[in-house]
């Protein structure tokens, strides 16, 4: 990469700093309005916020933020946590309830109707969520996307922005944790993440199989299997969430009136 | 919720708890052992079908899923039901065949995602791999079959 190249890239990491310090800002302001309104706003969900903004700019910034921009294998662990660890940890912050409760009823109430929307509903499907978010990476490795972002602030802007959001998009239409517009049954957002998966691991065969043009190919390979295994991982706490709310919805606690002789000991 | 819940016998249920964690199960042993740990299986082979990848990919990603919803389905049925043991294991042997048959079959041979293993006359590992499926299915079978004996016939799921 030549000289002004890096330092737009320089720039970019620095925005990706003020952008974490201002939405904490933002999330501490917003915490004092709705203690206002409300019962004081949980301590740990500032905490989930400021790492889950922490590990999504980790990917741009810093040595992982550096060594993504040379190299495939450091890239892909940025694109693990940018795109899949961060939103999970941003979704137990709740931001969306916080917002709900720290602005006045009226701005509240035409949020909640974006929501509620047709758009809303459509884009929180959980299967439209996972073609935007696993598609969209499709489309990066899979076409010529990957070589021009390094050569494209622009792009690189869009692209990492789109990673983001996508796999937030993507996380809350499967974990009902924040404000959500519209329910799908637990069967149908099991489908999507079954196959939202499956695809994720398949392209990182296909990585494996054809690396992007400017990657050697070694480093191609272990990127793609860091792509394979990293979202195992990912998609494991995903999976894990689901099928926990699952069971606290269909299992009873103790000391409801059933008379179980098999009840487990808590 | 369903308000009062008797404590019938979860018959389906336990069964497909089983099923499911023994998919899973097999899963893993087959990651683990038989890709990491003795690196007969490749990562990726150059002769899978494009079709093999996405097929291969959801039936890993499937199965994934299966353990961890097997688990949870066990933890359910042990609250809120009795159930027979025996029909929880017989499901996991069901499970555990037959992903190994599929793994044995479509995997290896019909859609080429990898072989058992490499630079080596294959049919005696084939015909192993497959084997121990039918075998695994075998004991499935013979415990539903005893379990479905022995059941006095309770209603319930």
């Amino acid at each position: 990469m030549e000289q002004h190249g890096m330092e737009h890239f320089h720039m970019i990491q620095d925005a990706a700093l003020v952008l974490v310090l201002v939405m904490t800002l933002g999330y501490l302001m917003a915490m004092r309005v709705s203690g206002r309104k409300f019962k004081r706003w949980p301590r740990h969900r500032l905490f989930l916020w400021v790492l889950g903004l922490l590990t999504a700019a980790s990917a741009l910034a810093g040595p992982l933020g550096d060594a993504a921009h040379e190299n495939f294998v450091a890239h892909m662990y940025g694109h693990l946590l940018l795109g899949m660890l961060a939103p999970i940890f941003l979704v137990y912050s709740k931001p969306m309830t916080l917002l709900l409760r720290a602005l006045p009823a009226g701005d509240a109430r035409l949020i909640s109707r974006a929501l509620n929307s047709a758009y809303g509903k459509f884009i929180t499907n959980p299967f439209v969520a996972s073609i935007l978010n696993i598609g969209g990476l499709y489309l990066i490795y899979m076409t010529d996307l990957y070589v021009w972002m390094h050569e494209s602030m622009l792009l690189f802007i869009i692209i990492h922005l789109h990673v983001f959001l996508a796999g937030y998009l993507f996380t809350i239409s499967l974990i009902y944790v924040d404000v959500t517009s519209h329910r799908y049954a637990y069967w149908y957002r099991a489908l999507a993440l079954i196959a939202a998966l499956g695809f994720h691991k398949a392209l990182s065969k296909l990585i494996y199989q054809s690396p992007p043009p400017t990657v050697p190919t070694a480093e191609g390979r272990t990127g793609a299997m860091v792509m394979y295994y990293g979202g195992d991982v990912v998609d494991l706490i995903l999976i894990i969430i689901l099928c926990y709310h699952w069971y606290k919805k269909e299992t009873p606690a103790q000391g409801t009136e059933n008379k179980n002789t098999k009840m487990a000991k808590t | 919720m369903k308000g009062k819940k008797r404590p019938v016998s979860a018959r389906r249920k336990i069964m497909l708890s089983g099923v499911l964690i023994g998919i899973g199960t097999m899963a893993l042993i087959d990651e683990i052992i038989f890709h990491q740990l003795l690196q007969w299986h490749h990562f990726f082979d150059f002769d899978t079908t494009q079709f093999g990848i996405f097929s291969d990919g959801l039936l890993n990603s499937f199965a994934l899923f299966a353990i961890v919803a097997g688990i949870f389905l066990f933890a359910h049925v042990t609250r809120l039901h009795t159930y027979s043991r025996m029909r929880w294991y017989a499901g996991i042997f069901m499970g555990l065949g037959g992903f190994q048959l599929f793994d044995g079959i479509v995997s290896h041979k019909l859609l080429r995602i990898h072989q058992i293993r490499y630079n080596v006359d294959l049919l005696p590992y084939d015909i192993a791999w497959i084997t121990s499926a039918l075998l695994l299915l075998a004991v499935g079978a013979f415990l539903w079959y005893r379990t479905r004996k022995n059941d006095p016939p309770v209603q319930g799921d």
